[in-house]
């Protein structure tokens, strides 16, 4: 039988009588992270991994009905055994795994298997039937490591600092703006944030990650001249806010996946893009379903018809799952602000 | 090619005209002088045939990959861009290779030209390991000829006088025909073009042309002309034509004729070569090549033969639409028959040298009477004066010009009468203004939209229009397609059209969807022709969006009969 069906509120359990973010309000929730097509407000009961409780708190109301499960420990509701398990998306992010009468279903949420250091990093699991995510699916996606990345941040804010230029780097100020503080070198000047990145900085210095000091960029005058030396982080909606004012002359560049196409960056408008997703790529997609030992994938959002047919051509029975989930990132979205739902844009190709 | 396609990457990072000057000049004044000469080449628009068939550098990404064919073409619809898809889907390198521009292009890129594609499948996959990502890239864009960056060849030109710190306009003399097919870039060729000036300069380049100069669009009503180019006499008033912008040199008893675009095109106009006979040496004419012969007369009814000597029945020869014209620009060979049903003439405005001086820096109306003069003395049937329209005042001229359809033209031009022949879309020597009548436009609906390339890749940016073969009233009618089009919405708007056409899709077909039709545009276009080609039966010219008519149903769109009334 089938363990995970789709509804028009969310994916559902029928055995367990509870939903995977679902994306209109039930009863019972399993939230798998807390970016916002994935945990939004008014279900009467969630269910998630205890490293996301302050993210879900601070995004959904610290008020939520909420209990948590450890990764990795169990609970048994209807007969239905469930526990979760490390994604390596964002802190707190789980896969949901699923056992009722001998079946074993895994559903990933959103996930990268690269470690990052700011959350449990993905842990496959082995499954009779996965839900998987292909916000990346296509071979054109394929992320060089990390630490790469990191290093072209820190020398293109060294070069305008030497030259006496505010770096304004956007990203999302859920995950990736943790992560990349956390990645940086924060000896190359001062480290300023937008308002909507310090309450989550808080959240992952509460957790135990290492983030270094940040000061708010409100806080500066335009002829600080602590700004020529400074990074900037913002969410993708500041760029041509008057928010950006302040800052005089910088040079902007995007942290985002999409940034893997010249034309995405060109679109954005920015003077760099840096390749840093915390999805996986492809290469990374097809390791992990090969991980989890799954004969039957379910494909949601992204690539959905891409990545169904390749794996059935490799002998697997694949279909799709359509679902309202998107991208946090999507560069081709119109702009939005960074606590609001994001819809799926990306969602071509699903049937 | 590190180095080049490093340049290319700060090229394409900024859109500030400083940012990408100092990258040009920091390229120069680093690499040798033969990498920089390739370089001029195509930052200025050379491209070299392709060297390699798109179709072997696919199958070979999906060999080496391992990538079946329908997720390459998947992907490929993503990138919306070829080099970049084959430089994201082929391994990456771990080193990159130092060695110059030069060197790629003259011992490993040209010669694979014509290679058996048994041995370009042994050669290609030893350069891509020598070449990290935007390194194979851009040579993949070599290799197609599809190299394209942010950079106009003014900006070339600026680039290099300043490295060489003389004047522009200078350079952009020397640059003239660098880019064309014939011309090789060598060291050599890029020390002359950053040389310190010298007399004798003028005497030695052979068929060389003098750079176009352009002419900028006034868009004003007319009641506002007096302020703001005062009276109707200080100006010369001539036809806009529609045909080939083209420099005519003739020099040391040879002719040569250039064409905008800097391309050499003596071959393509035999009909003009007589000219060099006629033509004193030290001659350089600027015009418009047209074609020029009296319209076909209409079947006279009731007749099932036209006599063929009725040529004193016939209409005097006058311009004639550019789409004639079309069919013998791409031809390889001109045919007899070609030539007699497609005569062409240069319709003469300019004279930019005379008797071996550069007149360049005399005012239009010298350079005019001087032209006429030189027109009268000719006597040559394919050289006529673009003739001069005279008017009382600007409403006399605005009335004048709404003859401009019947008579095959555009608009007017306007010249100020002590301007200057300046160099490109220059100001400071004078102005020339184009005039053009509002283009044709018609209200139709959108029904394929496909994916854009480059800055548009992955967004639904190129639409097919369609109009009704039908009235309103009529229930059986459908929507006839007659018209592409990409460009006239802003991003925004652009944005909201991709929405839509993700929604409504109905089909896809390869890279193109179809849709339910519920968006209605204006068009806009330049000219319009009966055509066989098209199903419509209709080709428009330089179609584009003018407006998005959100106030406009489907119905109300226009119908068939609508083009066919603007065919007159």
């Amino acid at each position: 039988m089938d363990l995970v069906i789709a509804r028009p509120e969310g994916l559902y359990c029928p055995p367990g009588d509870f939903y995977i973010d679902p994306w209109r309000p039930v009863e019972r929730s399993v939230i798998t992270h807390g970016h916002g097509d994935h945990a939004r407000t008014g279900n009467e009961h969630y269910l998630a991994a205890a490293p996301g409780e302050g993210i879900l708190r601070s995004r959904l109301g610290q008020d939520i009905n909420l209990q948590t499960l450890e990764y990795g420990e169990t609970l048994l509701h209807h007969g239905v055994k469930l526990s979760l398990h490390p994604a390596g998306h964002v802190l707190g992010s789980a896969q949901v795994r699923l056992e009722y009468k001998g079946e074993v279903w895994v559903a990933s949420g959103d996930y990268k298997v690269e470690p990052d250091g700011t959350c449990a990093p993905f842990e496959p699991v082995r499954c009779h039937t996965f839900i998987t995510e292909s916000t990346f699916g296509l071979p054109i996606y394929q992320w060089q490591p990390q630490s790469k990345i990191f290093a072209g941040i820190n020398d293109w804010w060294r070069a305008n600092a030497a030259a006496g230029k505010a770096s304004v780097l956007f990203a999302y100020s859920f995950g990736k703006a943790q992560r990349i503080l956390h990645g940086i070198d924060p000896q190359i000047g001062p480290i300023l944030v937008h308002g909507a990145v310090e309450p989550l900085n808080r959240v992952y210095r509460a957790a135990g990650v290492r983030i270094p000091e940040t000061l708010y960029a409100g806080d500066f005058k335009k002829t600080d001249p602590a700004l020529r030396q400074a990074l900037i982080l913002a969410p993708p909606s500041a760029g041509g806010s008057s928010w950006m004012k302040r800052f005089g002359e910088f040079s902007d560049a995007f942290a985002s996946g999409w940034m893997m196409l010249r034309g995405t960056r060109r679109r954005r408008g920015v003077d760099r893009g840096f390749v840093l997703s915390d999805h996986a790529d492809w290469p990374g997609l097809l390791w992990a379903i090969e991980q989890t030992g799954a004969e039957r994938v379910m494909v949601t959002h992204g690539s959905v018809a891409v990545l169904v047919r390749y794996l059935r051509e490799r002998g697997l029975d694949a279909q799709g799952f359509v679902t309202e989930y998107g991208d946090e990132d999507d560069a081709s979205a119109a702009e939005v602000q960074p606590d609001e739902v994001q819809l799926g844009k990306n969602n071509e190709g699903q049937a | 090619m590190k180095a080049f396609a490093e340049l290319y990457s700060r090229l394409d990072a900024t859109t500030s005209s400083n940012a990408k000057l100092s990258a040009m000049r920091d390229y120069f004044a680093s690499v040798p002088a033969e990498d920089a000469a390739w370089a001029v080449y195509f930052l200025a628009g050379g491209r070299p045939r392709q060297l390699v068939p798109t179709r072997l550098l696919r199958e070979q990404a999906m060999t080496l990959g391992d990538l079946p064919e329908w997720l390459f073409e998947e992907s490929y619809q993503a990138v919306g861009d070829l080099a970049e898809t084959l430089s994201l889907l082929l391994p990456e390198a771990v080193h990159s290779s130092d060695q110059g521009l030069a060197v790629w292009l003259e011992e490993k890129l040209l010669p694979l030209r014509g290679l058996p594609p048994e041995e370009l499948a042994e050669r290609l996959p030893t350069f891509w390991a020598q070449l990290d990502r935007i390194s194979l890239m851009v040579c993949i864009k070599l290799i197609t000829g599809s190299f394209r960056v942010g950079v106009s060849k003014l900006l070339v030109t600026r680039a290099l006088a300043a490295l060489a710190d003389i004047d522009s306009k200078r350079v952009a003399q020397r640059l003239v025909g660098y880019t064309d097919l014939s011309n090789r870039p060598t060291a050599e060729g890029f020390q002359k073009l950053i040389a310190p000036e010298s007399e004798d300069e003028h005497a030695q380049r052979g068929g060389q042309p003098y750079p176009f100069f352009l002419a900028h669009a006034l868009q004003q009503p007319v009641d506002q002309f007096e302020n703001l180019l005062g009276p109707v006499d200080n100006w010369q008033v001539e036809w806009k034509w529609d045909g080939i912008r083209a420099q005519l040199v003739k020099r040391d008893g040879r002719l040569w004729i250039w064409s905008r675009g800097e391309e050499l095109v003596t071959d393509r106009f035999p009909e003009l070569h007589s000219l060099v006979q006629n033509l004193p040496d030290g001659t350089v004419i600027d015009g418009e090549i047209v074609v020029w012969k009296a319209p076909e007369p209409a079947a006279p009814e009731g007749k099932a033969f036209e006599l063929k000597d009725q040529a004193t029945d016939q209409a005097a020869p006058s311009v004639q639409p550019f789409a004639l014209l079309q069919q013998r620009i791409g031809r390889k060979t001109l045919g007899k028959k070609i030539l007699e049903e497609v005569p062409v003439v240069l319709l003469a405005y300019d004279l930019l040298e005379w008797q071996g001086h550069d007149w360049r820096s005399r005012p239009q109306q010298e350079r005019r009477t001087q032209l006429d003069a030189l027109i009268e003395s000719c006597q040559s049937p394919v050289l006529l004066p673009s003739p001069v329209v005279s008017g009382s005042d600007w409403l006399d001229l605005s009335q004048q010009r709404e003859a401009s359809r019947s008579l095959g033209v555009e608009g007017m031009m306007l010249k100020a009468k002590d301007a200057l022949y300046g160099v490109g879309r220059t100001k400071d020597m004078g102005v020339w203004w184009k005039w053009k009548v509002d283009p044709f436009s018609v209200d139709a609906v959108l029904i394929y939209a496909q994916r854009g390339h480059g800055r548009r890749a992955s967004l639904y940016s190129d639409y097919t229009f369609a109009v009704w073969d039908g009235p309103p009233e009529s229930s059986q009618r459908t929507l006839v397609p007659f018209a592409k089009a990409y460009s006239g919405l802003t991003d925004e708007e652009m944005r909201k059209v991709d929405a839509i056409v993700r929604k409504t899709t109905v089909e896809k077909f390869g890279p193109v969807s179809s849709v339910t039709p519920t968006l209605v545009f204006e068009l806009g276009f330049e000219g319009i022709a009966l055509s066989k080609r098209h199903k419509s039966g209709i080709a428009v010219r330089f179609p584009r969006m003018l407006r998005w008519r959100q106030d406009k149903s489907v119905a109300e769109a226009d119908s068939l009969s609508t083009l066919q009334d603007l065919l007159g």
